[in-house]
């Protein structure tokens, strides 16, 4: 189910760290219930691209566009390209629900207390309000009996479950996920992957790098291959994985 | 013997008299030097030269010279100076004067630097991907400071924290050499009026081993609490 409504436009992203150009040109856009995976070997900027998208990496140059909202920048003595409205850029974060490789929720935390930081503090929600919203997302993620448990009593997988959890609090427009099923043990995968697989279905709109080569077949509506800097081949994904055109391309997939 | 013992029990009233004082002088100072050493360490951290610098400074002095040295330093140096400026003359002075305020300003400082070491290392220490989480999430630099940086940071170097606490306690006794009649002070009078040495002594020593042991066991449970989280770590 797609609008014609660009949720998310990311126009010429270059990146470069030292000496290595890592994205040299990168664009993209993502319609209001696009599923778009970033597949391609590491080293090729997949990661990187999806942190220039909420500024965790400052770009050297290029635009984020969220819901028709330039992200006004100006180029700062190193060369990079710094958000100039403070405000707007934590809005634009917190629009974003970002899912990491490594998890990265708070130790400190209950699982409740990770999901209910951002709306409480950022998005200045109740907390009586929170802590609902909180429960009906422990539900749907499966991990409501963890609720008052730490970070550390945790597989991976209920860790990664939770981050997911924690980025939907936030009622993003765009979920973008950094690998998320890369850090886990391969019996940890199938229980986040049920669970990104449900999202997809929900008409939200996502951004994906991943490896999981049959989950973005199964749930993308667009698949981008990315290739040392830049995107060398995209499309449907049947039509990237069955035919693909590009020799860097099926060298990519015949490693699967 | 029987009035050796008979002695040293003797003077335990009057050396329990002075102990709130003795805690005063470490609860004012921990307290003091956690916030003014959470400030150094932020300062120390903040990448900017003008306010780096100074504090590598302070904390290097503060940490490379006697605890002594500091109490002598301030209380003569600093106690002299002022008697020739406005201050003699402030409503303040009553108080500026006494060896209490010279000694509680120097074991802040003191304390201040070693809990800005402490905190360093505790704040470099964090976990980067906690930091993006925050601000991936649309924290302030502030919130993220606060709620998550110096939260996990203290959390972390409690138990060092505490100990710190402990060892403040003990070296309070200095703070006899300048007048302050805290549980030493006491002792070193009740010696000079008595004429006994051993035994005050004694009764000091059994005092502050007293004291310890309840403040350790207040902050065992606080320090069990604040770092539940851990559990599974170890």
């Amino acid at each position: 189910m797609q609008t014609d409504e660009i949720a998310l436009s990311v126009r010429d992203i270059h990146k470069t760290f030292g000496k290595s150009k890592v994205l040299k040109g990168v664009s993209f856009d993502a319609r209001s219930g696009d599923v778009i995976s970033i597949i391609g070997s590491s080293g090729s900027g997949k990661s990187t691209l999806l942190r220039c998208i909420n500024y965790l990496e400052k770009p050297d140059s290029g635009q984020i566009i969220l819901a028709g909202e330039v992200i006004e920048t100006r180029q700062d003595k190193d060369g990079r390209q710094y958000p100039l409205n403070k405000k707007q850029l934590l809005c634009l974060r917190s629009r974003l629900g970002m899912v990491f490789q490594n998890f990265n929720l708070w130790d400190h935390r209950t699982v409740l207390e990770n999901i209910i930081e951002g709306p409480i503090y950022v998005l200045k929600c109740q907390r009586k309000q929170a802590v609902a919203q909180a429960e009906e997302l422990m539900e749907k993620v499966g991990i409501l009996e963890k609720r008052d448990q730490y970070p550390s009593q945790l597989s991976g997988g209920q860790q990664q479950r939770v981050a997911i959890a924690r980025a939907l609090a936030m009622q993003p427009s765009v979920m973008l996920f950094d690998e998320p099923t890369s850090a886990l043990d391969p019996e940890l995968v199938s229980e986040v992957v049920e669970v990104i697989r449900k999202l997809a279905t929900e008409n939200r709109t996502m951004v994906m790098v991943t490896h999981e080569m049959s989950l973005a077949r199964e749930i993308s509506s667009h698949l981008i291959f990315l290739d040392n800097g830049r995107i060398e081949e995209q499309g449907p994904p049947e039509q990237i994985m069955d035919n693909p055109k590009s020799d860097r391309l099926r060298q990519f997939l015949g490693k699967f | 013997m029987m009035t050796f013992l008979g002695n040293v029990v003797h003077w335990l009233p009057d050396l329990l008299a002075a102990a709130p004082l003795t805690l005063v002088l470490t609860l004012v100072a921990g307290v003091f030097g956690l916030v003014f050493g959470t400030i150094l360490a932020l300062a120390r951290l903040s990448g900017q030269p003008l306010l780096s610098w100074p504090a590598y400074a302070f904390m290097f002095v503060m940490r490379g010279t006697p605890l002594l040295v500091q109490l002598y330093l301030i209380y003569y140096g600093l106690g002299q100076l002022m008697p020739g400026t406005w201050v003699r003359h402030s409503f303040l002075w009553p108080y500026l004067r006494e060896g209490l305020t010279f000694a509680l300003f120097a074991y802040s400082m003191n304390q201040a630097a070693y809990n800005a070491e402490v905190l360093r290392g505790a704040i470099q220490a964090i976990p980067k991907g906690q930091i993006e989480a925050a601000e991936a999430i649309g924290m302030t630099r502030f919130q993220i400071l606060w709620r998550v940086r110096l939260h996990l940071a203290f959390c972390n170097c409690l138990p060092i924290l505490i100990s710190d606490i402990i060892i403040l306690l003990k070296s309070t006794a200095l703070a006899s050499t300048i007048t302050v009649l805290e549980l030493m002070g006491i002792a070193r009078m009740i010696q000079r009026q008595s004429l006994q040495i051993y035994e005050p002594l004694i009764a000091c020593g059994l005092v502050y081993f007293a004291v310890v042991v309840v403040l350790t066991n207040i902050m065992r449970p606080m320090e069990k609490r604040l770092t539940r989280f851990r559990k599974g770590l170890e």
